[in-house]
């Protein structure tokens, strides 16, 4: 009874996202973006010419990170808008008030909801990254070490944030809660940006700001792990201990712990939206 | 509410006792006892209680912001009471299984706009746990009108149209109660018959109603009672003969002695207004006490140029409970 909920409101959201011009909206941007890192890449050839093949993986696997950024922020955003909206506006509007006198627990349609938007999220990331992969391969001949880990790392940060977006709308306006969501994504990648700068200078005070940030909203912490399986193992070794990270190079792959934590803070803000969700009048 | 999976596991003890229960009467459709509600320093729901019986309709009446709305949601679960208890066809409503067999229009009519309208219904069957077969969907959005409309987007919907939609989405899931939350507020005239039509059919099917509106007319046709609130409180409740059962005589006299007057007086509770009298008849109809008391007035010597008898309207009786508060009548 209740995974029938479940899948039926997950099923709805899908349906929804499909049919409000989100999807139509969200592959045009990724085509986009797609075409324009095609063309640099086929230029990165032209341009420098004469690439040793070794220069070309680093080239393309310090680009390749970059675009990915860049995919992942689209589906940051577009499943932050899409999460708030679909929970807080459908109570504004009154939409909710049919389907919650269904004999239907609250948490299952939360439920419902958020996986409907993993599976769009994550769909979104697979599909728009295996084609950047693609690209990469066709122009620079690179191919990345860890496609998959790295893609279901992404996967899991839209999850993170969209998760976020899903609690926030439970308390603020559709609007404000996806305007938070990103607002709250990008403070992380900047804090861990500061973060990283202090480990370049041995500042440990610094450094924990990335580290703190990284524990408070694991979006960031994700990303980095997904960078880490993009980028070819070489060019690690290139750079050396000469630079630690910065925004676009991870120096290490994430820990099964931090992954283990992602989880949990997954879950835990989760329940936290279901109690919102559950105590709320509408 | 199958009992045949728990019959199997359990022993004859447990039969014996189903077997009892399926004796009783069936519990009422709505059953609720002192609801509360404060929504911060404004209390709109105090104290309220009150029983929809099986296929009975009830009217739900009240000015505005008198908190009918707040005690619809409180029984369907939308709004958390601060106090009292629901039963919904004889299940705590905290159990969400309590609305299977529940129908809902809300006030704030809104269906998902990308998707058709046989498809908001078919979603609605599938959230509601029932098997209903497309047929009978299509039959539904025909009995609101909406035959030729099914694979429409609700997007491109009017107001009057979605409100149909909505009694559909109420009726779809065969409800053994509805809940209708000002149900014409957004149709023509045609539409408000057919609603009256179909409160009408629901009746018949023993399907109990609940229906809140600001149409006296529509209720005082529809309803076996009517249920009033004003601030939060049941100020009056009875079925319609009881609210409304009371007769009164308008006369026009002169030459109205301190006898006559007496006279007048002793047939019911008097009111006057220069020579026009009204007096409060008892409920019970006979036919002796408007001939006796004109018979008598003309012996006392009183000129009686006109006599009317009237029967008060459900509209008159709703103000006068508004402006006198209950108990109390004021004319």
């Amino acid at each position: 009874m209740i995974l029938r909920a479940v899948l039926t409101v997950a099923a709805l959201t899908l349906q929804e996202a499909a049919r409000r011009r989100v999807l139509r909206s969200l592959a045009v941007l990724t085509v986009l973006l797609l075409a324009l890192s095609a063309w640099g890449f086929s230029r990165l050839d032209a341009e420098f010419g004469g690439l040793t093949s070794g220069e070309a993986r680093v080239a393309g696997s310090t680009v390749l990170n970059l675009v990915m950024f860049g995919l992942s922020l689209i589906a940051a955003l577009g499943t932050a808008f899409l999460a708030g909206p679909t929970l807080a506006g459908e109570i504004e509007s009154g939409i909710a008030l049919a389907i919650m006198t269904r004999p239907i627990h609250r948490g299952a349609v939360l439920v419902g909801k958020w996986l409907g938007l993993v599976v769009f999220g994550s769909g979104f990331v697979t599909v728009a990254g295996f084609a950047q992969f693609l690209i990469v391969r066709a122009t620079v001949d690179y191919w990345p070490p860890q496609p998959v880990t790295g893609l279901a790392l992404l996967a899991g940060q839209t999850t993170a944030l969209l998760t976020l977006g899903l609690l926030l709308s439970t308390a603020i306006s559709p609007m404000a809660s996806g305007i938070v969501a990103v607002g709250l994504f990008g403070a992380t990648w900047i804090a861990g940006v500061v973060g990283s700068v202090g480990a370049a200078l041995d500042n440990d005070s610094v450094a924990r700001v990335g580290t703190v940030s990284r524990m408070l909203l694991p979006t960031d912490g994700l990303w980095r792990g997904a960078m880490n399986s993009f980028q070819d193992p070489a060019l690690l070794l290139q750079v050396g201990s000469g630079i630690d990270e910065s925004p676009f190079l991870s120096m290490a792959p994430l820990t099964a712990g931090y992954l283990a934590w992602a989880g949990l803070w997954v879950a835990v803000v989760l329940g936290l939206a279901g109690l919102a969700f559950q105590r709320r009048d509408m | 509410m199958t009992t045949t999976g728990t019959t199997r596991q359990g022993g004859p003890a447990l039969e014996a006792a189903q077997r009892l229960l399926a004796d009783l009467p069936a519990s009422p459709a709505v059953w609720c006892s002192g609801l509360r509600k404060r929504y911060r320093r404004q209390t709109a729901v105090d104290g309220v209680s009150f029983t929809v019986g099986r296929g009975e309709v009830i009217g739900l009446l009240g000015p505005n912001g008198a908190g009918k709305t707040s005690v619809i949601k409180i029984l369907l679960g939308l709004v958390r009471p601060d106090a009292g208890e629901v039963l919904l066809l004889g299940q705590p409503a905290r159990d969400p299984h309590a609305r299977a067999r529940v129908g809902y229009l809300p006030e704030l009519f809104r269906y998902q706009p990308w998707l058709s309208a046989a498809e908001v219904l078919a979603l609605h069957v599938r959230l509601a746990g029932a098997a209903v077969p497309a047929r009978e969907r299509r039959e539904c959005l025909a009995l609101v009108g909406l035959a030729d409309r099914a694979g429409d987007r609700v997007g491109g919907f009017s107001k009057g149209m979605q409100q149909r939609l909505g009694l559909a989405v109420a009726l779809v899931a065969r409800p053994e109660l509805v809940v209708l939350d000002e149900p014409t507020s957004a149709l023509d005239p045609i539409g408000r018959a057919d609603v009256r039509d179909l409160l009408l059919s629901l009746k018949d099917r023993r399907v109990a109603v609940l229906l809140n509106s600001h149409l006296i007319g529509e209720v005082e046709r529809v309803c076996d009672r009517v249920i009033i609130l004003d601030r939060g409180r049941v100020v009056e409740s009875g079925t319609l003969p009881e609210l409304l059962g009371r007769r009164e005589l308008r006369l026009r006299l002169d030459g109205v002695t301190a006898q006559a007057e007496a006279r007048l007086s002793a047939a019911g509770e008097l009111t006057r207004s220069g020579s026009s009298f009204t007096v409060k008849l008892p409920a019970e109809q006979d036919t002796t006490t408007v001939p006796d008391l004109v018979a008598d007035l003309v012996g006392l010597g009183v000129r009686i140029h006109a006599v009317e008898p009237a029967r008060i309207s459900l509209e008159e009786r709703l103000l006068d409970i508004l402006r006198t508060g209950p108990g109390e009548e004021r004319r």
